[in-house]
């Protein structure tokens, strides 16, 4: 694919003014650092980075039937955040057989009122999905790709973009994990802001209009918010435990051996929610892997398909895999046979290396928890 | 554009190489192949008294994005290998073409460094690359 047929995100011009180093992601010509990777990763444990994110699908889904859809279409219960503006919840999108589609985050904006917010890559097959289960329900799904995201994460993340949005913003500071606040409804100045993210850091993602995002994101430069690429948020995310799709799960793999059977609720008996049943008969049948942290011990750096080796138990593959710039080791996610202990081998350019067997994350809130 | 010196030659994979008045070689990645790469976090060593091939992998070098190989550029013998890389392998991504080195050769056949680039070719080459 050459760059002119690349798609780019509003925010591209002021990338290039930053000195972006510019790569295809998707599709997206996206930046993936602006001079130094592990610098960005750093700036985001130590105080405050920010991510172009517009790439990202935001779909709203509004009509009287949006809980009943949402509680059959998605993985995690609806109930949790319904009837309770500004409540988020994250879950996987699963297809008949109980493999994800994609993972997500829902946020109440109002009783009859749910935005989605999806992964760039999958777009087209969630959308198509999502129409797909639609049936008779009174719900109108509307893709806006009017709107435009930037992530703002680290320590110092919500002080400083405090600083950059109106007075109206003032409630945000109230905003607990996992909650959003909509601002100036309807106007030009709408602001989405959600105390969200993928980093493992405190911070907010803040959804604006395409034709106001690069002041955004120019005010947040203003108040010392330092851009960060898409190569950080992968190392970022990593120490942080959170699963890319693509890499961690697709199609083909279960929620319930992709570390994500925290996201599946059975609890509801009467909640059908779709291959509910496929997923209880592997819970039946046993689960024989199990999604775990890997540190390597020595030198060297751990990538996705590396294979995993457990004495007595069988073989395992790594999902993701890098070099944690915070701990200044390899670290990776596995999938491993579901009696593994402590210790592994990883094969490496045919040699074996020994690692640690590890629960996740590895970092949160800039400490490492795993060692 | 990135930093070809005038005096070094290169290969089509990307290392650089200098021919040292003792007649070995001392080999490395270019300053665009490291820009390309990203920070280096890791990077494995050839043996010192192996020989390889000419095109033959002999080392890798792992930025935090990708791994990449290292090819011997001409047949020859690992004399000295940069063992400062196993502790500080930024330092390809600091001055690659000077404490960067990876490692150093004594050719089979020392006229085999004139089948190689020169600077100008090789900048041709990053240019046809970036475009």
């Amino acid at each position: 694919m050459t760059q002119t047929e690349l798609k780019t995100t509003p925010l591209f011009n002021a990338h290039q003014k930053m000195g972006a180093k510019l790569v295809d992601f998707g599709g997206w010509n996206m930046p993936i650092h602006y001079g130094s990777q592990i610098e960005e990763h750093h700036q985001v444990r130590k105080d405050a980075g920010m991510f172009d994110v517009c790439h990202m699908t935001i779909v709203d889904l509004l009509g009287s039937d949006v809980i009943a859809y949402l509680s059959r279409l998605l993985a995690n219960d609806v109930a949790k955040i319904s009837g309770k503006p500004g409540k988020a919840l994250y879950s996987c999108m699963l297809n008949n057989e109980g493999g994800v589609i994609d993972d997500l985050i829902i946020y109440a904006m109002a009783p009859d009122w749910v935005r989605v917010i999806v992964n760039s890559a999958t777009r087209e097959n969630d959308l198509a999905w999502m129409r797909s289960q639609l049936g008779d329900n009174a719900v109108e799904l509307t893709e806006r790709d009017d709107l435009a995201m930037i992530a703002v994460q680290g320590p110092n993340a919500r002080a400083l973009a405090g600083k950059t949005l109106d007075d109206d913003i003032a409630g945000a500071e109230e905003l607990k994990p996992f909650n959003a606040l909509l601002i100036n409804q309807g106007a030009d100045n709408e602001r989405f802001v959600a105390r969200t993210g993928y980093t493992g850091e405190d911070g907010y993602e803040i959804v604006c209009t395409n034709e106001q995002v690069e002041s955004v994101w120019n005010n947040l430069y203003e108040a010392g918010v330092k851009p960060c690429g898409l190569g950080a948020r992968d190392t970022l995310r990593l120490e942080a435990g959170m699963n890319l799709y693509g890499s961690d799960m697709d199609e083909t793999t279960s929620p319930l051996e992709s570390g994500l059977i925290w996201t599946v609720d059975f609890s509801d008996p009467d909640r059908h929610f779709i291959s509910r049943a496929a997923l209880e008969k592997q819970k039946n049948d046993g689960i024989k892997y199990k999604f775990v942290g890997l540190i390597l011990n020595g030198k060297g750096v751990l990538r996705a398909h590396q294979k995993v080796i457990v004495d007595g138990e069988g073989e395992g593959e790594l999902t993701s895999g890098t070099f944690s710039p915070t701990m200044q080791k390899a670290i990776g996610f596995a999938r491993v046979p579901v009696g593994a202990g402590e210790h592994c081998q990883v094969e490496i350019r045919n040699k074996l290396l020994d690692a640690k067997i590890v629960k996740l994350p590895f970092v949160r809130n800039g400490k490492v928890l795993a060692g | 554009m990135s930093d070809i010196p005038q005096e070094l030659k290169y290969t089509k994979s990307h290392e650089w190489v200098r021919v040292e008045e003792d007649g070995t070689l001392t080999v490395g990645i270019t300053e665009h192949a490291q820009g390309l790469l990203g920070d280096m976090v890791f990077v494995e060593l050839p043996e010192v008294g192996e020989s390889y091939e000419a095109g033959q992998d002999c080392a890798v070098v792992e930025s935090v994005k990708a791994a990449s190989d290292i090819y011997c550029p001409v047949e020859g013998e690992v004399v000295e290998v940069n063992e400062e890389l196993e502790d500080a392998p930024e330092q390809i991504n600091v001055n690659a073409y000077h404490e960067g080195w990876i490692f150093r050769i004594n050719p089979s056949n020392p006229d085999d460094v004139d089948n190689l680039m020169n600077a100008d070719d090789y900048t041709a080459l990053v240019e046809a690359e970036e475009h």
